[in-house]
């Protein structure tokens, strides 16, 4: 049962932590491209900060639901008591 | 609330007040997390209910009076700030949706403006709300319908069902059915073809739902742990900076999920040949 949980932190901390590294490489490389585009073309800001917003939302989706389930392993793990 | 262990305060605060059979079989509401997981499926969670129609009736109630009371000559403020939305959602369905349907633009502003209420929600003080309904006697009280996912999933699943509809209703049947089993490849390809695409398609409402109900929780969470671990002349340093970050994450939400209804629909409608 200790093992249980002690996995479970475990992972919930991978889970964190590997979300967290593709999430900020993903947007590093987002928010370049929206810079050198806006100083090409200035007048194409307003839409491409538009675009940017929604990609910036699309490319946070996955890393923000396996933050919601490392916090779903933190605080009501369903694991504990499924190993007799 | 001042005697109990953060860990308690925690998985109180995100416990849902749900109703169903309880464990002795009276229906009534649940007094904890595992009393509510073993209700199954026949509960509901009855603050999810109420909030989500509240601010529904809200966002009805309000944008009916700015177009009732709708004055070329002499616009009220109101009037000003509900043009702007419908002018936001107009310009996003006109720059993204290339069929021709005359719900989608309905569609999103309620999509947009109810999701982004919900979301609101989440920027009341973490204890106002559930403090106040334990005054009056409900065990637990979640003030933010789209951290259930219930909630959310119910939205995703409303949109799929709309995007299985109109692709065969532009479609047909037979041309649905052909786009599902001869995209990408030729039709030599056919079970690589299906196996492609029913995973993208029904990866689209679960992401869809998953997306918002993550951010909303992890969002909320941050509220709580803030609430629970700090102490209480420190909360509002912490506090502070993460509901101005939390404005922009809302609205996002709301912006994304909307624009993604707009897509999906555009593609549902798209006929190829």
């Amino acid at each position: 049962m200790e093992s249980v949980v002690a996995f479970s932190a475990l992972a919930a901390g991978i889970m964190i932590g590997l979300g967290a590294l593709g999430a900020g490489v993903g947007i590093g490389i987002l928010g370049s491209k929206f810079l050198e585009g806006a100083a090409r073309q200035p007048e194409l800001v307003p839409m491409l900060q538009a675009r940017m917003f929604l990609m910036l939302g699309l490319t946070d989706a996955v890393p923000i639901i396996s933050i919601a389930f490392a916090a779903l392993l933190m605080f009501a793990n369903p694991f504990i008591g499924q190993v007799v | 609330m001042a005697g109990s262990s953060p860990a308690e305060y925690i998985s109180h605060h995100i416990q849902n007040l749900t109703y169903g059979r309880t464990l002795d079989g009276s229906w009534g509401f649940a007094h904890s997390a595992q009393e509510a997981a073993q209700m199954g499926f026949v509960s509901i969670n009855v603050d999810t209910m109420f909030w989500s129609l509240l601010t529904g009736i809200i966002f009805c109630v309000l944008f009916r009076k700015a177009s009732a009371s709708a004055s070329v000559a002499k616009p009220s403020k109101w009037q000003l700030c509900v043009e702007l939305v419908v002018e936001m959602v107009w310009g996003s369905v006109k720059d993204a949706f290339t069929g021709k349907n005359a719900l989608i633009a309905p569609l999103s502003l309620t999509i947009f403006v109810w999701i982004f209420l919900m979301n609101l929600m989440d920027l009341v003080p973490v204890d106002f709300l559930p403090y106040a309904s334990q005054l009056a006697g409900l065990s637990h009280m979640k003030m933010v319908p789209t951290t259930d996912v219930n909630a959310t999933f119910g939205m995703s699943l409303s949109i799929f069902a709309l995007m299985i509809y109109y692709g065969i209703k532009m479609k047909g049947l037979g041309g649905f059915a052909g786009e599902l089993a001869f995209h990408p490849f030729g039709k030599a390809f056919l079970p690589v073809n299906l196996v492609l695409e029913t995973v993208s398609m029904v990866a689209k409402p679960l992401s869809l739902s998953l997306r918002l109900f993550g951010n909303m929780f992890a969002g909320e969470l941050v509220f709580v742990l803030i609430a629970a671990l700090v102490p209480f002349y420190l909360q509002f340093v912490l506090a502070v900076p993460w509901a101005i970050f939390h404005i922009l994450v809302i609205t996002l939400q709301a912006y994304i999920f909307m624009m993604l209804t707009i897509v999906y629909l555009g593609q549902a409608h798209e006929v190829h040949h």
